[in-house]
């Protein structure tokens, strides 16, 4: 790049109190460049970030931006300075419109009052760049997440963004979403913007950016084009440590199982009246069964209905050969069934309570004693996950808040394995975890399918669903379009049921 | 592409009006006089206070908050506006305001520089507007001066309407014209809808924040004042209850309390709505036909606001799913 | 200590801090401070709200709250006067009729409770605006009964409640003891408790557990009702009369601000019955330092407030230390 970079941080070193989160890490961003920015959760990369966008003050270290010193003290500055953040969650306000939630701050106005009429054309103007064609002046929440994440594009281009910081922009997409945002991205790029690009998944860096620095431990420990470190060493850098990989598997999970036994649970013609409208499938003990499909297939929603969370309006669950029908969650958790939500924050995590107690949050009724609880049998039990799950904390009795995402994900587990479920339901249970703690999420719930557990997996990574289940459903739209037996697997077969249908006849 | 027209939703944004055509039209034919003039008059001038402080209370919801002060803030109100009317209406006027201003600025700076909950502060400043007011009247109520033309602020006329009516209505036009058109209207909504989005977004939430409590505040100052020249006293202990009827005008004109959505307007509705159904209520006891105590319409506001809530909550936001099979 | 460190220490400890001090300071300057008739006084007039602000608690544990308890007192204590004094229907034995008297108020008072509790958890409907219906309802209620008028009454078998003392000290301290020992001890060591926390902290999260989240918070509301209704019941055997315009009057804000100041999260997930004696009694002891020292009510409430506003702020930052 002969230009001169368009970001150069050096130097930096934060603390918070005891612990050093960033030690002279250092990033140089070009112009015009979409530059990868990789490391473990607690790397440092959040808190570069925060800097940067004037959340941290930084203790030591220089940033230039534009060739000249920079520093601002909170988001609007940042704005105004030209550096934009897009967000993992939609960091816009749903109730209001379209035009607002890309204009407010930047309005337009006529004789001291609020031209709405030019601001819905700019919105639309923008939005146009994408593709986008829709009713500007519709809540924003009505539009599906991918959509939104564009329009969050559209607000940091409408405000002269010469940076845009994107923080893991595609965990909610969808493949075919995910290939609009890169195209945009292109298009960014092309204009002379620059991204930062930070993410877990390594192949859509690969596709997008040209550029990398791999953080680890609040250190630089990597910088160079993306063209001259493989994936491999990548991974190996950011770990710090050699990981063994077994047969070219990008996961690490085992061999997929093939259960013998008959079908623990079964379902037929299921709908919810929503998003569910027909789907079959089953489930079989000591099997790991994939539900794969896009985003709004209702592989979740499904989950929700097994689990008695949503009302059906339609068909039939069979557990053990009889008839199921749960009226609340504690019917499915008295029948044996455990479910493991999507958004540890939203739907897992009390977070007041300690390690222990969320822990023990559905299996404490039963070890209660005339509604005391029993806190000497919970003690051991939680000891005895909290090693054989090797989660990290201070005690049993620390705040679970406290703890990295990882180890909540490990602690909401053993909410679970503590009820000795006989089918356990997954939703996304690595999502945002960093790749240490996501092997072995993965290899426990292999271990635990080796012992008899019938496990639901719903997965949006394509690699962990193929690798990790031996037999997979595909949801599309509200329907179960194609059961995938064991040795149907590949990746080539998922998406090909995903795209277009029924490729084997759906099992109902 | 427009939204599917449902009951559920034309209920929900339009209810409070069909509500209130409703009772007018009941009390239409079943009094007599009910649309006369005088009642007509009497019934705007006497809920002017209201309206003002809902007004308030509207734009502090929509930002997700609350304020339980603005009926002690009244009172104060109405002492400091007495105590200053004998050197004319400007100065009363002033001073009520003033005195309302400032216990929004208490809120506003408690709320957005102390973090703390709206609820807390405001309950707390609204113990302390009624303790100030109880001092500075010396626990007594402070006649005003009928040398000045304060009064003329509560009792005179203007263009042949109320003018407490007019001030409300003043109100209430600017109040619509900020929320629709200023960006200030809109970041109030934005920070009820998601409050750390909009700072995220770099939007002014504190100054916002601290704004609708100020406004709320002189709004109080303003209903306060209007008081003491209705009635011709500056009184420490009314204002009672005050905010919950805010409250109920507010969330009975449709805006949600945890804020991001609301109407001027339909809050408007709202406190005529609450009104008007006063008044049904004193007619009804003029006819002999029943005899309600004065308790009974406790009773039948609490009702109402029940009713109310209950449809409120199984027509409107879809935003809440069910998180049990059986619906709960 | 590190500025961190006192700060941590008084979010957690402030308010004990706080109550040790005043009273330390009562014992200097105020007359009479450390006699039995200034405690009896004191407890007289803290003991409702600190029965009151227990059952608040645990509302406000669910992240709810409830508006309506001073309406409920009020009915109560319309309602039992009207039975033991024969107003609704006659009763030989006086004992008879106190006891029906009690059990008839506490029940009606309870299933308000539940009432709201329905509200909340079938509609979805608000904490505030659900409690809010009684508590605009609920004292029209009380005063349509009596038709706003005083019932006077000299029931000693009913009025042992306010009045008796065991061993010098006065029923409704034992009571009030009892109640916050019977609390605390639901909240930390019972399933029930737990759950409570659970709700309050993400009721998602306790529904997917598998935790009867509409159940628990009929239970809780419930239980709000039915100490309101001993606290009503309280108020009017101290005054020997029951007028449904004043019983409970403004209560609400004492028991929320004793919560409050005890160091319950107002948002739910967080909570100390303990915290909220404390809180109360800090409350009271402000309260009458003031008034014993001459200063008039009105200046009190400013005082209160401040002490509030504070109170919190202090465990807040706390917290965040």
């Amino acid at each position: 790049m002969a230009a001169p970079p368009l970001l150069t941080m050096t130097g930096m070193t934060k603390r918070f109190g005891g612990t050093v989160a960033l030690d002279d890490a250092s990033l140089h961003v070009g112009t015009g460049e979409v530059h990868a920015l990789v490391g473990q959760n607690g790397a440092g990369k959040s808190t570069l970030i925060k800097i940067l966008t004037g959340y941290y003050r930084k203790d030591r270290g220089e940033v230039n931006f534009a060739g000249k010193p920079f520093e601002v003290a909170s988001p609007r500055a940042a704005q105004d300075a030209a550096i934009s953040t897009i967000y993992q969650e939609i960091n816009l306000v749903p109730r209001q419109s379209v035009t607002e939630n890309i204009c407010l701050g930047r309005e337009t106005r006529r004789f001291g009052l609020l031209d709405w009429r030019a601001m819905h054309d700019e919105a639309r103007a923008l939005l146009r760049r994408f593709n986008l064609n829709i009713d500007v002046r519709r809540p924003l929440g009505q539009f599906s997440t991918a959509t939104q994440q564009m329009i969050a594009i559209a607000r940091a281009i409408g405000f002269s963004a010469r940076l845009v910081i994107m923080d893991e922009p595609t965990s909610s997409l969808d493949d075919r979403e995910t290939g609009v945002l890169f195209d945009v991205v292109r298009q960014l790029r092309s204009e002379g913007l620059s991204v930062i690009f930070v993410s877990h998944k390594l192949d859509e860096l690969y596709a997008i950016c040209e550029r990398v620095t791999i953080m680890r431990d609040g250190r630089t420990v990597h910088s160079s084009a993306l063209s001259e470190i493989g994936k491999f060493d990548l991974i190996s850098t950011m770990l710090g440590r050699e990981i063994v990989r077994a047969s070219g598997q990008a996961t690490a999970f085992g061999a997929p199982l093939v259960a013998s036994g008959s079908a623990l649970f079964s379902a037929e013609g299921l709908s919810d009246g929503r998003q569910v409208r027909q789907v079959g499938f089953t489930l079989r003990k000591g099997e790991i069964t994939g539900f794969a499909g896009l985003l709004g297939a209702g592989r979740t929603e499904t989950a929700r209905l097994i689990f008695g969370a949503s009302k059906p309006s339609g068909g039939r669950m069979m557990l053990d050969g009889a008839p199921f029908a749960p009226r609340h969650p504690a019917d499915a958790i008295a029948a044996g069934i455990g479910f493991c939500t999507e958004d540890r924050k939203i739907e897992g995590i009390v977070p007041e309570m300690t390690v222990a107690e969320n822990m023990m949050l559905a299996l404490m009724p039963k070890l209660a004693r005339a509604g005391i609880v029993d806190e000497a049998r919970q003690r051991d039990i939680v000891a005895g996950f909290i090693e054989s799950l090797g989660i990290k904390c201070a005690g049993p009795d620390q705040k679970i808040r406290e703890l990295s995402g990882g180890n909540q994900q490990k602690v909401l587990l053993g909410r679970w394995l503590a009820l000795s479920p006989r089918l356990l339901i997954l939703d996304e249970p690595t999502r945002g975890i960093d790749v240490g703690a996501k092997a072995e999420i993965q290899k426990l719930v292999n271990r635990l399918a080796t012992e008899g557990l019938a496990v639901l997996m719903i997965s949006s990574e394509l690699e962990e669903v193929i690798e990790g289940a031996a037999r997979v459903f595909v949801l599309r739209e509200g329907h179960s379009v194609a059961e995938l037996t064991p040795g149907e697997v590949t990746e080539t077969a998922v998406l090909q049921a995903m795209a277009h249908g029924a490729a084997v006849a759906a099992h109902v | 592409m427009t939204r599917q027209f449902s009951l559920g939703n034309f209920l929900a944004s339009n209810g409070v009006v069909l509500a209130l055509a409703g009772v007018i039209l009941f009390g239409w034919l079943r009094y007599d006089n009910f649309l006369g003039l005088f009642n007509v008059m009497s019934v705007l001038r006497y809920n002017s206070m209201f309206a003002l402080i809902s007004l308030g209370m509207c734009f502090v919801i929509m930002t997700g908050g609350i304020d339980l002060s603005v009926g002690a803030t009244a009172a104060l109100a109405s002492v400091v506006a007495a105590q200053a009317s004998p050197y004319g209406a400007g100065a009363g006027l002033a001073a009520g305001v003033l005195a309302g201003s400032a216990v929004g600025v208490a809120n506003g700076l408690i709320i957005t520089r102390l973090k703390i909950m709206p609820f807390i502060t405001t309950l707390a400043t609204m113990l302390a507007a009624s303790g100030l007011a109880l001092l500075l009247a010396g626990n007594q109520t402070i006649p005003v001066s009928y040398k000045t033309a304060f009064t003329w602020l509560g009792q005179g006329n203007l263009w042949g309407l109320p003018v407490p009516a007019l001030i409300a209505a003043v109100a209430y036009l600017a109040g619509a014209v900020v929320l629709n058109l200023t960006s200030s209207g809109r970041t109030v909504l934005a920070v009820g809808d998601n409050e750390d989005a909009t700072r995220l977004m770099g939007l002014p939430a504190d100054r916002v924040l601290f704004g609708v409590y100020l406004a709320c505040g002189g709004l109080a100052g303003l209903a306060g004042v209007v008081l003491a020249a209705q009635f011709g006293a500056g009184q420490p202990i009314e204002g009672k209850g005050w905010e919950l009827f805010a409250i109920a005008a507010v969330v009975v004109g449709g805006t949600l309390l945890t804020g991001g959505s609301g109407s001027v307007m339909a809050t408007l509705a709202g406190v005529l709505l609450l009104g008007v159904l006063f008044t049904i209520l004193n007619f009804e006891n003029g006819k002999g036909w029943i005899s309600l105590s004065a308790y009974w319409q406790s009773v039948i506001r609490g009702v109402f606001l029940l009713a109310v809530v209950v449809l409120q909550a199984r027509l409107a936001d879809p935003a809440r799913h069910p998180t049990n099979a059986d619906g709960t | 200590m590190s500025d961190r460190g006192l700060m941590a220490f008084l979010g957690r400890h402030g308010t004990l801090a706080a109550l040790i001090v005043l009273i330390a300071l009562n014992i200097l300057i105020t007359k009479n401070f450390l006699t039995l008739q200034t405690l009896n006084v004191n407890l007289t007039q803290v003991c409702t709200i600190v029965i009151v602000a227990v059952g608040m608690t645990l509302v406000i544990a669910t992240g709810g709250i409830d508006l309506s308890v001073g309406s409920l007192m009020a009915i109560a204590g319309a309602l039992a006067p009207m039975i033991f004094l024969g107003t609704l229907f006659g009763i030989e034995t006086v004992w008879f009729a106190v006891t029906v008297a009690v059990i008839v108020a506490l029940c009606a008072t309870t299933l308000f409770g539940a009432f709201n509790g329905w509200l909340i958890a079938r509609f979805n409907i608000q904490p505030i605006v659900a409690t809010l219906v009684l508590f605009i309802a609920g004292r029209g209620i009380a005063q349509v009964m009596t038709n706003g008028n005083l019932q006077v009454f000299k029931v000693p078998e009913f009025q042992i409640i306010g009045l008796g003392r065991v061993f010098g000290i006065p029923v409704q301290a034992i009571l009030m003891v009892i109640i916050v020992i019977a609390a605390a001890w639901v909240l930390r060591r019972t399933v029930f408790g737990r759950q409570l926390l659970a709700i309050g902290g993400n009721d998602r999260a306790a529904v997917l557990a598998g935790v009867p989240v509409a159940r628990v918070k009929i239970a809780v509301y419930a239980i709000s009702g039915f100490l309101a209704g001993i606290a009503g019941l309280i108020v009017i055997a101290i005054n020997s009369a029951s007028d449904a315009n004043l019983v409970g009057l403004g209560i609400e804000l004492d028991a929320i601000a004793a919560v409050a100041v005890g160091g319950t999260l107002l948002s739910g997930g967080r909570a100390t019955v303990w915290g909220t004696l404390v809180g109360a009694l800090t409350i009271q002891i402000v309260r009458y330092t003031l008034l014993a020292n001459g200063v008039p009510d009105a200046a009190a409430m400013v005082v209160k407030a401040a002490i509030i506003i504070v109170a919190v702020w202090l465990q807040q930052r706390g917290k965040r230390a």
